[in-house]
């Protein structure tokens, strides 16, 4: 009952989950059959469409939706350092990223200004992670810019967000041990569900985010707020890594598309 | 004032040959390349439990032992005799910094430019207090890369007549991989205009100057008004020259001009609509195929 209670406190109505939150009495995330609220499975992922390339004037810049969760990545850099100059490392590039959401991207119209707490936040975990793949011991004294904006947010922002600046980094040629790709797992009458959407998200479910370099299995980051028992953790945390790999698997195809696609252009 | 305006339209998907589809020498970051140890690692690789493993998505290039992956869109790598276009961004200390589109700026020393005053002029502690009045912030130039530093920034030069500051003109930004090498990167084109096609993609078109005063030392700029067929010449290039790289057709004095050529029979303003664009294009690559046929 509790979990009815605090959904409805946010204010949880969201696209296409209207008429599920519309009947709170048994907000019940997994059903009896094993569907999902929008009819996935425990383990299924939400449909990935993705685009690299999308604006000329960026260096690196990819388009991914994942269900209704949109995000623009865009990638600067390797460049000069710009603004403080103490932060130059003469070892490594210095990444910097910056989160935002559109005004338009939640049910709530609501101006999100510049650098409050939650974006601050989902930032340095994107910084955390993309440290950990891109190679920036290459390109001493520079800086790598990677903006990210949610245009569209319907759960597992964190995740789209790496998502989406996988690709733009890769669209920038800039060097990277292996993909980053993330993906959420919530954890519902013992089973692990992949990739959450928000009326899951909010409906107070344990989860946890997982950022995974695919082919080596090694985790780039982990974060999960909520209380679980620790002998789940390791069911939780193999569910996450093999939903990541899905994703790795759309991702690979995106890129791989790409490529051939310019590579035809320019006239080989 | 009439606008043109358009629906989004679905994009042309591009035809793939069925030999594109298995190109083994794509590869995508994180994919073995090769796990035999007798190869050398180049730019684009790292090694991973001995395994030589891609870290960019590209084309594999393998010269003899080394194996490099050329990704295909990239930030300017300077080498020693390229000519760039740049714009200074500091004043410093007996120096100047260049953004070139690399990833580091490039420095042009103090002691690397001709100073008015010809060829043997001692530099002193004067010039160093003046050198804004030479080249200041925003300030466009044309040089040339004198020698690369160990972190990858270039140095700069600019000590021939050809180079220095540059005056009137249009800068157009396009991708380092467009840019043909060639022996001469100046170009008087015959249809009125010059053109430089910096090396790091970044191309200058400036009307074609008359006779030079040798003791200018590339820092005087004439500010004399640019006539209205010389501006049009300029504007009509600049756009081939953005239809060129949309289509990611080679840039050289020959290409340039022939697309310039294939454009005439539109106005200035409709050759950056996407129809015309193709037709000039298609124009253009049937022109250069004759050429070299």
């Amino acid at each position: 009952m509790g979990n009815v209670v605090q959904s409805e406190a946010r204010g949880a109505v969201r696209f296409s989950s209207v008429e599920v939150c519309g009947n709170m009495a048994g907000l019940e995330l997994l059903s009896d059959q094993g569907y999902r609220l929008d009819g996935r499975k425990a383990t299924e992922l939400r449909k990935v469409q993705a685009r690299m390339g999308v604006f000329a004037q960026a260096d690196g810049s990819a388009y991914l939706e994942q269900g209704n969760t949109k995000a623009l990545a865009v990638v600067y850099g390797p460049h000069e350092m710009r603004g403080s100059r103490s932060r130059t490392r003469h070892d490594q590039a210095v990444i910097n990223c910056q989160y935002s959401m559109a005004t338009f991207s939640t049910a709530e119209r609501k101006r999100r200004p510049h650098g409050d707490r939650k974006s601050t936040e989902m930032s340095l975990h994107l910084k955390q992670t993309f440290e950990a793949a891109v190679m920036t011991q290459l390109y001493p004294r520079s800086q790598i810019d990677i903006y990210v904006k949610i245009l569209q947010s319907d759960g597992g922002n964190y995740s789209v967000c790496v998502n989406a600046a996988t690709l733009a980094v890769i669209d920038a040629g800039i060097p990277m041990r292996d993909y980053v790709c993330a993906c959420t797992v919530g954890f519902v009458d013992e089973t692990p569900l992949a990739d959450l959407c928000y009326a899951e998200e909010s409906g107070g479910v344990s989860s946890l985010a997982l950022a995974l370099l695919p082919r080596g299995g090694q985790i780039a980051l982990l974060q999960m707020d909520a209380r679980l028992h620790q002998d789940h953790l390791e069911t939780l945390i193999e569910a996450a890594m093999t939903a990541c790999k899905g994703v790795s698997k759309v991702l690979d195809e995106v890129v791989r598309q790409h490529l051939q696609e310019s590579s035809v252009l320019s006239g080989e | 004032m009439a606008a043109d305006m358009r629906l989004p339209s679905i994009r042309k998907a591009v035809s793939l040959l069925d030999s594109a589809f298995d190109r083994k020498d794509l590869v995508v970051p994180g994919d073995v390349i090769t796990s035999d140890t007798g190869f050398m690692r180049g730019h684009g690789t790292y090694v991973d439990e001995e395994k030589l493993t891609a870290s960019v998505a590209g084309e594999v290039q393998r010269v003899d032992k080394l194996i490099c992956v050329r990704p295909l869109k990239t930030r300017f790598n300077g080498e020693v005799g390229d000519v760039i276009v740049g714009r200074i961004t500091e004043v410093q200390q007996k120096r100047w910094k260049v953004e070139t589109n690399s990833r580091l700026d490039s420095v042009l020393l103090l002691s690397a430019v001709n100073l008015p005053g010809g060829e043997l002029r001692r530099r002193s502690a004067e010039d160093e207090l003046t050198m804004r009045e030479y080249l200041q912030e925003g300030d466009l130039i044309s040089a040339e890369v004198q020698s690369v530093f160990s972190d990858g920034a270039l140095s700069l030069h600019t000590r021939s007549l050809k180079y220095g500051k540059l005056g009137q003109g249009v800068l157009v930004q396009l991708s380092p991989s467009l840019i043909k090498r060639q022996k001469t990167h100046f170009h008087n084109l015959p249809c009125g205009a010059s053109i430089i096609l910096g090396n790091n993609g970044f191309v200058w078109l400036y009307p074609t100057p008359g006779q030079q005063d040798e003791e200018a030392g590339g820092f005087y700029t004439s500010l004399e008004p640019v006539s209205l067929a010389d501006r049009e010449v300029i504007s009509r290039l600049r756009n081939c020259l953005l239809a060129l790289a949309a289509h990611k057709v080679l840039l050289y004095d020959t290409s340039v001009l022939y697309c310039y050529e294939s454009s005439v029979q539109h106005q200035v303003k409709d050759i950056l609509k996407p129809e015309v664009m193709e037709e000039i294009v298609m124009l253009t690559q049937q022109k250069l195929l004759e050429q070299e046929g």
